[in-house]
């Protein structure tokens, strides 16, 4: 008999610097399915002037070999500049921007309001009976904040995924 | 001076530039414009295949046994869909190609247009990087910097798709230097102190071993002779993948033979036993490791290879050198320099004992021509002529790895990555056309030849002296023998039923046909294949149940190889059955 076995996990953040052209987020995407490679959140726009350049950042778990050879094969693209690994390179911030729209009446509405307070969650939208708010954080601080509203109304969540950078004067 | 020129007129020129001498294509109603352009052109000769996967191993084939880009040419849709095995192919075999394919015009992209497919897409992730042309002003750049992509670095297959109307519209065209993006800038050379240790490594290794690869062929024949010459100061003993026959000559009494599934005896047990391994341009491939927690399990690994990726991918070691072979063995001998190895008596003398087990042999057969025999038998007859071998895929493969024998690079081509059964005919038709002076002998099986054989038209067209060697044992013999090995010897679809008569089907096609039945007629046969002028198929009927012997079954180590004599019918269990 056989069974499929399973590797221990890490998270990574990986930012890539890449030429602004045609097919090039397929490319990179498809290179995850292709090879069998996971993507927990991608993000992408241009970062230059002329929008001739384009930052990802890619969020991605595996075992420590299947991330050294993410790195080496996103590399191995003819229009990727450079690859970081920020969890590997030290210290970095990692932000995400999400939109949390809770639905309800009452003492609940009250309590969803003190609690965007408590995490710094803008209202953005406002109906008598909803609001949507807008928090920047950490994933795990947007995860807390989603998990309590869940409770006091949640409707929909819409997440940005990761956006990441060496902290410090440096550029990585 | 500027002038305005059509892009198929564009696209013509920069590939007389880049020194283009055959195009390998077929016409489509989406690549008119280009093969307007190719009416009486002088320059390049064009090379109509019989089907468009027939024009990518041609290309294949011609690039492998000359060292310069092979170039399709197809139609959109199914010519693109076609040419994709062998682009594939290239690009597990890093093979330098580039390929154009047609496209319907720009403003039908995305319409299900007649013959449109995503080529793009479909060759995104077999193609070392590919192109969608949108404008002709930018087609000089994309084929300059198209050729530069698929020959350096670790060669291989680059993509361009041209829609029709972009290669009607006009551009300007000076003629000069392509204006194209200095992005592409792989790393040639390794670090000095990775240099150093590798060269500490050596000289303290007791029992070291060179493991070679395509990489020392690619790399051009400069890394060929530095191999060599790093082999002969260093006296350690040299084996290789398939993709790496004929770096180092297979008449050196340092000489191991193939490694891996089908390795010799002594390469597997001196790879196992060494306590050094000097991988030079070879990607530790699971036709070569067998069992990876068994591999190699006391040595130290040097890894030199040009792409980073292939570090570590499967195995693990102690010293990368990202770099060309070339470049990085000549570093390695400035460092040696006088330098002396450690005595490796003791070392050889073990290997002896495992040399002495003769892991090639194979029964005599009165009844039956054996597929060894036939194999060697051509090696010595052909051997003064200095012949160009291709390979279809399976056992005749395998023999061919190990009975033929090879002293010089560009003299063996087969598809080892992808392993692509119809890959020999093209391949040595490509190959003919570069070098219209060798012997070029596709060594096929009667399963093999078949996926391809519409080719055999092109080398008539083209009057190509090509020779088909067919090792006919009326079984698709590689599947048998692992039906025989791991499934209980249910023969489930491998039998060659209804094969055609290869004489007959060879004159059909204005070929010389041979047929060998009896081991007495096997020299005479092979001689008067060899004096035919023209090209020649061998219909070679050997032993139908030889099996390819030595062989490390999946999921074994290299210390577990069955030869020939042991006892192999049977199954396995289910770990071993789901490895490839």
């Amino acid at each position: 008999m056989m069974h499929i076995k399973h590797e221990a996990e890490e998270r990574h953040v990986l930012t890539v610097t890449v030429d602004n052209e045609a097919g090039i987020l397929a490319k990179i995407a498809g290179l995850f399915t292709a090879r069998g490679y996971n993507i927990d959140s991608l993000t992408v726009a241009d970062i230059t002037e002329n929008h001739s350049v384009s930052r990802i950042t890619i969020v991605t778990h595996g075992p420590p070999s299947q991330i050294d050879q993410i790195h080496a094969q996103l590399e191995r693209l003819v229009p990727v500049h450079k690859v970081v690994d920020l969890t590997e390179r030290g210290p970095f911030v990692q932000r995400e921007l999400a939109l949390i729209k809770v639905a309800g009446m009452g003492e609940k509405r009250v309590e969803a309001l003190r609690i965007a307070g408590v995490f710094r969650a803008k209202p953005v939208d406002t109906s008598t009976s909803s609001f949507i708010f807008e928090l920047t954080g950490a994933p795990d601080k947007i995860d807390t904040f989603v998990a309590i509203m869940r409770e006091l109304g949640l409707v929909e969540v819409g997440r940005t995924g990761v956006v990441g950078m060496i902290r410090g004067a440096g550029e990585a | 001076m500027s002038e305005e020129r059509s892009g198929a007129n564009i696209l013509v020129e920069s590939l007389v530039k880049q020194g283009v001498e055959f195009v390998f294509g077929y016409p489509g109603g989406a690549v008119l414009p280009i093969y307007d352009a190719l009416f009486g052109e002088e320059r390049i000769r064009h090379i109509l295949v019989r089907h468009e996967a027939g024009a990518a191993h041609a290309a294949e084939g011609y690039a492998r046994s000359t060292g310069k880009p092979g170039v399709v040419l197809v139609t959109s849709g199914p010519g693109a869909t076609n040419a994709v095995t062998g682009i594939a192919d290239a690009f597990l075999d890093s093979i330098p190609l580039v390929v154009i394919t047609g496209q319907v015009p720009t403003a039908l992209i995305g319409s299900d247009a007649f013959q449109e497919a995503d080529t793009v897409g479909i060759s995104r992730h077999c193609t070392k990087h590919n192109y969608l042309v949108k404008d002709p002003a930018d087609l000089a750049a994309i084929v300059d910097e198209a050729f530069q992509i698929a020959t350096t670095g670790r060669p291989g297959p680059v993509l361009i798709d041209i829609p029709k109307d972009v290669q009607i519209a006009m551009a300007a065209w000076h003629g000069g230097p392509a204006q194209r993006r200095q992005r592409y800038a792989p790393r040639t050379q390794g670090a000095i102190e990775e240099i150093e240790d590798a060269v500490a490594m050596i000289a303290a290794a007791k029992a070291p071993v060179f493991y070679t690869g395509g990489g020392v062929i690619n790399s051009g024949p400069r890394a060929t002779a530095l191999l060599r010459e790093l082999q002969a100061k260093t006296g350690a003993p040299v084996t290789s993948t398939l993709m790496g026959l004929g770096a180092f000559p297979a008449d050196s009494t340092d000489w191991l033979g193939m490694l891996g599934m089908h390795g010799t005896y002594e390469a597997n047990m001196t790879m196992n036993q060494s306590d050094l391994i000097i991988c030079v341009g070879a990607r530790f491939d699971d036709r070569v490791t067998g069992r990876l927690d068994a591999f190699a399990p006391n040595s130290k690994k040097i890894h030199i290879d040009i792409d980073r990726s292939s570090i570590n991918k499967t195995v693990p070691v102690d010293l990368p050198i990202i770099g060309d072979c070339a470049e990085v063995l000549q570093q390695i001998l400035d460092v040696w320099g006088d330098r002396k190895p450690q005595d490796l008596t003791a070392w050889k003398d073990r290997i002896d004992t495992w040399r002495q087990k003769k892991s090639l042999s194979f029964p005599d057969n009165r009844d039956a021509i054996m597929p060894q025999l036939a194999i060697q038998r051509l090696f010595a007859l052909t051997k003064p002529k200095d012949p160009i071998i291709s390979t279809e895929v399976g056992q005749h493969q395998m023999w061919a790895a190990q009975h033929f024998h090879f002293f010089s690079p560009n003299k063996w081509l087969t598809s080892g990555g992808l392993g692509t059964m119809g890959y020999g005919l093209p391949a040595a038709i490509g190959a003919q056309l570069g070098n219209p002076d060798s012997l070029v002998i596709d060594i096929a099986g009667d399963a093999s030849i078949q996926m391809n054989i519409q080719e055999l038209g092109t080398a008539t067209q083209y009057r190509l002296p090509v020779k088909i060697f067919i090792l006919n044992n009326e079984w698709m013999g590689m599947v048998r023998q692992w039906q025989e090995l791991t499934y209980e010897s249910r023969y489930s679809n491998s039998y060659s039923d209804s094969l055609p008569d290869f004489v007959k089907l060879a004159e059909a096609y204005g070929w010389k046909g041979i047929r060998i039945t009896r081991e007495s007629e096997l020299d005479d046969g092979i001689q008067a294949m060899m004096d035919y002028p023209g090209p020649v198929i061998v219909d070679c009927c050997v032993h139908n149940e030889a099996n390819c012997f030595p062989m490390i079954p999946s999921g074994a180590s290299h210390t577990e190889m069955i030869l020939y004599g042991d006892s192999v019918a049977g199954t396995m269990d289910d770990e071993a059955k789901a490895l490839v």
